[in-house]
């Protein structure tokens, strides 16, 4: 109830888009432009083992070779991708990197984005009050990782994917490409061949990862493509909530983010992945933003397994994603939660493929969508059963909301059963945000942007309460922000 | 005291208040009774603000203020209560938050103080419990699987709850057995006041005998054709509306 109010007064208090400042930071640039000597550049940057450049180099040759996929429903301006810088860094000491080494424009970028990167300030909030390890990804590079230490007594692995290939070569060699394949798709492939950096998290057996653990995005150089990628490894029986946070500065320029994110749940293993994404969506007349075009995937290989998703999907210019789970474990559970919202002239083609391959493995889909303005929403999912997968449950349900006259909204559903024990099921329903409802809400005090914000976090209860309680506000808050000047 | 002078009132290009004129003094219940199709629920929604109904004549003034000039959530600020024939389902939100966010919505716009979460609840409680609600019920999404009785109790809550100044009821007996309307015209009764001014607007005579009214006006072709005591309300019932009916053309 707190959360409604205080969505109420931040519609009154904030702007658009509040995140849509530059910094001027000192950074280094690779050359503009993408080549084999681009990939050998970024891999030496980051003093990558020979097998890693080999992998890298090897996807550039796959990636060369594939085309980009046109079957989403969403138009966009063609992306050079020789017109773009593939490494932009802040420049700063090489080896360990303490607070005080990290440039102050960049802290002063954090603090403005409302992120806790001093340990201490975290420790000094409310008592009781959950904390959380943040590690910043500021373009190319990761800037600063929190309780690193004491996520290590507890043996829980996080750091940046660069150091990890350096400080743990076989663990990330086991595991990377072994869910999203270098070849699975043209971003992927591209991802592959120029990550520059990202999150790595691995849990041990039978631990309950201390905090919630959070990477938090920033696209700030212009002309910049951001490949980040982030591999999680939750080995049996462990437990780990992970979320990650984008925002970009606003830039009447498109911006590439092609990102992966690789999850492996082995036996009993559970993992909880939450995404708030609020890049910039480009200005009112469809100008600018970021391209979002990033495949996650999770591996729920260990029997009893558990991957959820949750996904609040605000901004962006142009969506195309697809969290998704392979239920390779007998008893694997996979969940899929996502708000996906539009305004303007964004466009989100946006879903989850859920692939029964384990027995009396299960899946539960809900999917909201809110379209607002002159905006355009696509559901896309796949429920798939292998033949050998009995007892196979699955539960979908997509609704849509539609704001005003000019937005559109899309349900596609793939399923595919091939095995007769399993039981699917699928609702959808569309509706249009009504006229008495917003004037029933006005009758009792609340503005029309008021009204719109109860109205539509309403719509939206279910996902939200799947986020953890922290972002959960943040989120609320977000949705009444994203639909300012929908209505009249 | 509410001051209605010629109204004219359009819905679409459609006239359908043609010249209403009306005063109700605070701390009077006015009963509007009149043929289904005379305007009665326009005249609700064009006192309380809703879009598509356009006042193209005349003025509403109520306590000083010029009331067609407002939005309708300042009309709500100002004590304006609309109880509607058919509250409206508001899914995912819960009756208790839908009803504190107006509230305190009311009370920034008015400069007040809002209502912190423990004082609000104890006034549901007491405010439910007059109206023989179950306080589980009100953690349910607004009015969505509420019966028809259940809704216009909702209404009364909110009304209670509110603390409007000028009150509103459309049809409130439409759909209530007789110990709901019991009920629901008690929670009206406890909310009368000297400073409070109540139309109540019905087609039955029925709901007049649990809330007295002051005056009683009939509306017919979109203007009041007469007004008296609540002694007309039961010449109504017995003759019926109509004499009050434009002769067929």
């Amino acid at each position: 109830m707190a959360a409604v109010k205080e969505t109420i007064d931040t519609v009154a208090e904030l702007e658009r888009y509040k995140y849509g400042f530059t910094s001027d930071v000192e950074q280094e640039f690779a050359p503009k432009g993408l080549n084999a000597d681009i990939v050998r550049f970024i891999s030496e940057k980051k003093g990558e083992p020979e097998w890693m450049l080999e992998w890298r180099l090897a996807a550039y040759e796959r990636w060369l070779a594939m085309e980009e996929p046109t079957w989403a429903a969403v138009k966009y301006e063609p992306v050079d991708y020789q017109d773009l810088f593939y490494y932009a860094a802040p420049k700063q000491k090489e080896g360990p990197k303490s607070l005080d080494e990290v440039d102050p424009e960049i802290l002063e970028v954090y603090k403005k984005l409302g992120i806790p990167l001093k340990e201490q300030e975290v420790l000094a909030g409310v008592q009781g009050a959950p904390r959380v390890a943040v590690d910043a990804v500021f373009d190319s590079v990761s800037v600063v990782t929190t309780f690193k230490e004491e996520l290590a007594k507890a043996g829980v692995i996080f750091m940046p994917i660069s150091e990890a290939l350096r400080e743990y070569p076989e663990l990330v060699r086991q595991y990377l490409g072994s869910v999203v394949p270098v070849s699975d798709n043209y971003f992927a492939a591209l991802n592959s061949a120029v990550f520059s950096d990202g999150s790595f998290v691995y849990i041990p057996p039978g631990v309950r990862c201390p905090m919630e653990l959070s990477t938090y995005f920033r696209i700030n150089a212009s002309q910049t493509g951001q490949f980040e990628r982030t591999l999680i490894i939750a080995d049996k029986g462990s437990y780990v909530s992970y979320l990650e946070g984008c925002t970009a500065p606003m830039r009447d320029e498109n911006q590439l983010h092609a990102a992966v994110v690789e999850i492996v749940a082995l036996d009993d293993a559970e993992v909880k992945y939450s995404t708030v994404q609020n890049w910039y969506p480009g200005d009112a007349e469809g100008r600018g933003g970021i391209y979002n075009f990033v495949t996650k995937r999770a591996d729920c290989r260990g029997d009893r397994s558990k991957v959820s998703w949750t996904q609040v999907e605000t901004g962006s210019a142009v969506t195309w994603k697809y969290p998704s789970c392979i239920l390779k474990g007998e008893e694997s559970s996979g969940e899929f939660y996502s708000i996906a919202i539009t305004n303007g002239h964004q466009q989100a083609d946006t879903g989850t493929k859920m692939i029964h391959l384990g027995k009396n493995s299960k899946s539960r889909i809900i999917a909201k969508a809110v379209s607002a303005g002159k905006s355009d929403s696509t559901y896309r999912g796949l429920v798939s059963v292998h033949p050998k997968a009995t007892g196979v449950r699955n539960f979908t349900q997509c609704d849509s909301l539609l704001i005003g006259k000019e937005c559109g909204s899309h349900t596609i559903p793939y399923i595919e059963a091939r095995n007769g024990s399993a039981q699917l099921e699928h609702e959808a329903t569309t509706t249009r945000l009504s006229d008495d409802q917003l004037f029933y809400a006005q009758q009792r005090g609340l503005s029309q942007e008021e009204a719109v914000a109860l109205l539509v976090n309403g719509f939206v209860r279910d996902v939200l309460q799947e986020l953890p309680m922290e972002f959960a506000v943040e989120a609320q808050k977000l949705v009444a922000i994203s639909l300012e000047g929908s209505v009249g | 005291m509410l001051k209605i002078n010629n109204l004219h009132v359009s819905v679409g290009d459609k006239p359908i208040l043609k010249g209403l004129t009306l005063d109700v003094p605070a701390g009077e219940v006015h009963a509007i009774m009149g043929p289904n199709g005379a305007g009665k629920s326009t005249l609700g929604y064009a006192l309380s603000g809703r879009p598509g109904y356009e006042a193209t004549e005349g003025s509403v003034e109520w306590a000083g203020e010029d009331l067609l000039a407002l939005e309708p959530a300042e009309r709500a600020a100002k004590g304006v209560f609309l109880s509607f024939q058919y509250p409206i389902e508001i899914p995912g939100v819960p009756a208790l938050t839908f009803v504190r966010t107006a509230l305190n919505a009311q009370k920034r716009a008015r400069g007040e103080e809002e209502v912190a979460a423990p004082a609000f609840l104890k006034l549901v409680r007491e405010a439910s419990k007059a109206l023989k609600m179950d306080f589980d019920m009100l953690k349910r999404p607004l009015n969505v699987g509420f019966s028809g009785g259940e809704k216009k109790r909702m209404e009364i809550l909110q009304m209670a709850l509110l603390e409007p100044s000028l009150l509103i009821l459309d049809e409130t007996d439409s759909g209530l057995d007789i110990d709901a309307l019991r009920i629901v015209s008690e929670g009206v009764n406890a909310l009368r006041r000297p400073d409070r001014a109540m139309l109540v607007i019905t087609h039955y005579q029925r709901l007049l005998d649990y809330i007295k009214p002051d005056r009683v006006h009939v509306l017919a072709g979109g203007r009041i054709v007469a007004s008296g005591g609540p002694e007309l309300a039961h010449q109504l019932e017995a003759e019926g509306y109509d004499k009050y009916l434009p002769e067929p053309a």
